[in-house]
């Protein structure tokens, strides 16, 4: 299947899908509360079968030129049947961003959304064990959120060096090409 | 090490226990088996072949019972903080703690810009010595446990345990400034 094929049979699936050019290809933007539905089926239908999930992560939109502040959330599907592929997203509100996990559908995803929810504060319902993956459980905050303020101390542990004030590291300048 | 009396037999040496124990540490620096990062490639390389620490009597332990010396080599993060704090707890005195590397001094690296990074190992553990480098060459890891052999040689069973870090040439300010050194 085509590109455009691909991309027409998705829609069907999700008329509210919107493809969106993002350098040499294109991705789908889908509201959040179609993912749960479709993921299933861009799995199981026969023509799409999309039987491999290569990645899936997150990042913070804030400040990116072109877009609205948010969290947005990104699939990267494969189908070794048909040898085609499909990137889907999502964008989130900064506030209490959740949308449905897909580690039922493939395993894999577990621990990719734990590094989600671990680093930007995304809440995949439906995960079976949705806790922190890289940092401590009692950590406070989400640290690749883009205003994510530094710890001054972790369990008494100053983070600073002989008492010099920590600052964050100055923003990143914006990238040319948008969200 | 002590001293030979001409009216004791051949072989038969006289010393003081603290001297007679303080060789035998030097000579046998057992080093927990323990690394977090990219120094840890330089601490094997050492171990290996062509540096061959076994020769000044160092012998990796796999447990922190066995052991007289910790080598942190590599970075450390808040995370980790408490592990190492446990390991070092693990081990018995007299224990020496060597910080190989510029995570294990000051974070190194990572001390600007990283929010999980401990900024000095010696936040949570005393330091004996602490070598420079991005790693440090085998020959830095092995110039630092000569130091702290020296250290171990002045150790006294009752005594007072000498906790002033030792920080050997070239530990400069570029990994930050590091407790006890004038
Ligand atoms: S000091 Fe350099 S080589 Fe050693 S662990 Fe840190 S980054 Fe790696």
């Amino acid at each position: 299947m085509d590109a455009d094929a691909l991309l027409a049979a998705v829609q069907r699936t999700v008329p509210e899908a919107v493809a969106v050019a993002a350098g040499p290809g294109r991705y789908l933007l889908v509201p959040a509360a179609a993912v749960d539905g479709l993921m299933l089926r861009l799995r199981d239908e026969t023509e799409l079968a999309f039987a491999s999930l290569m990645d899936l992560t997150g990042w913070d939109l804030l400040g990116m030129p072109g877009a609205e502040p948010g969290i947005a959330v990104g699939w990267w599907l494969e189908s070794p049947r048909h040898r085609h592929q499909v990137a889907i997203r999502v964008h989130l509100p900064r506030e209490a961003p959740a949308v449905a996990s897909v580690a039922a559908l493939w395993p894999v995803a577990g621990w990719w959304e734990r590094e989600v929810y671990d680093l930007l504060g995304v809440h995949f319902s439906g995960h079976p064990d949705l806790r922190r993956l890289l940092l401590p459980e009692d950590w406070e905050g989400h640290p690749l959120r883009k205003d994510y303020a530094y710890p001054v101390a972790y369990r008494g542990v100053a983070h600073a060096r002989d008492g010099q004030r920590f600052a964050a590291p100055p923003a990143a300048k914006p990238k040319p090409g948008g969200a | 090490m002590g001293g030979t009396d001409p009216d004791l037999p051949d072989g038969v040496h006289l010393t003081a226990v603290d001297d007679l124990f303080a060789w035998g540490k030097e000579h046998s620096l057992f080093y927990l088996l323990f690394a977090t990062a990219c120094c840890g490639i330089e601490l094997m390389q050492t171990g290996g072949p062509r540096y061959d620490v076994d020769r000044l009597g160092m012998i990796p332990r796999a447990t922190p019972r066995q052991a007289d010396l910790m080598i942190i080599a590599g970075t450390i993060t808040h995370k980790m903080a408490s592990r190492v704090r446990t390991l070092w707890e693990q081990m018995t005195e007299p224990r020496w703690v060597v910080s190989m590397g510029a995570c294990a001094n000051s974070g190194g690296p990572f001390s600007k810009a990283s929010y999980s990074v401990l900024n000095g190992v010696d936040k949570v553990i005393p330091v004996d010595v602490y070598i420079p480098g991005c790693p440090p060459r085998p020959e830095a890891l092995i110039d630092g446990v000569m130091v702290l052999r020296e250290r171990v040689r002045r150790y006294r069973t009752l005594g007072l345990r000498d906790r002033d870090p030792q920080v050997i040439a070239g530990a400069d300010d570029d990994f930050g400034t590091h407790p006890g050194k004038a």
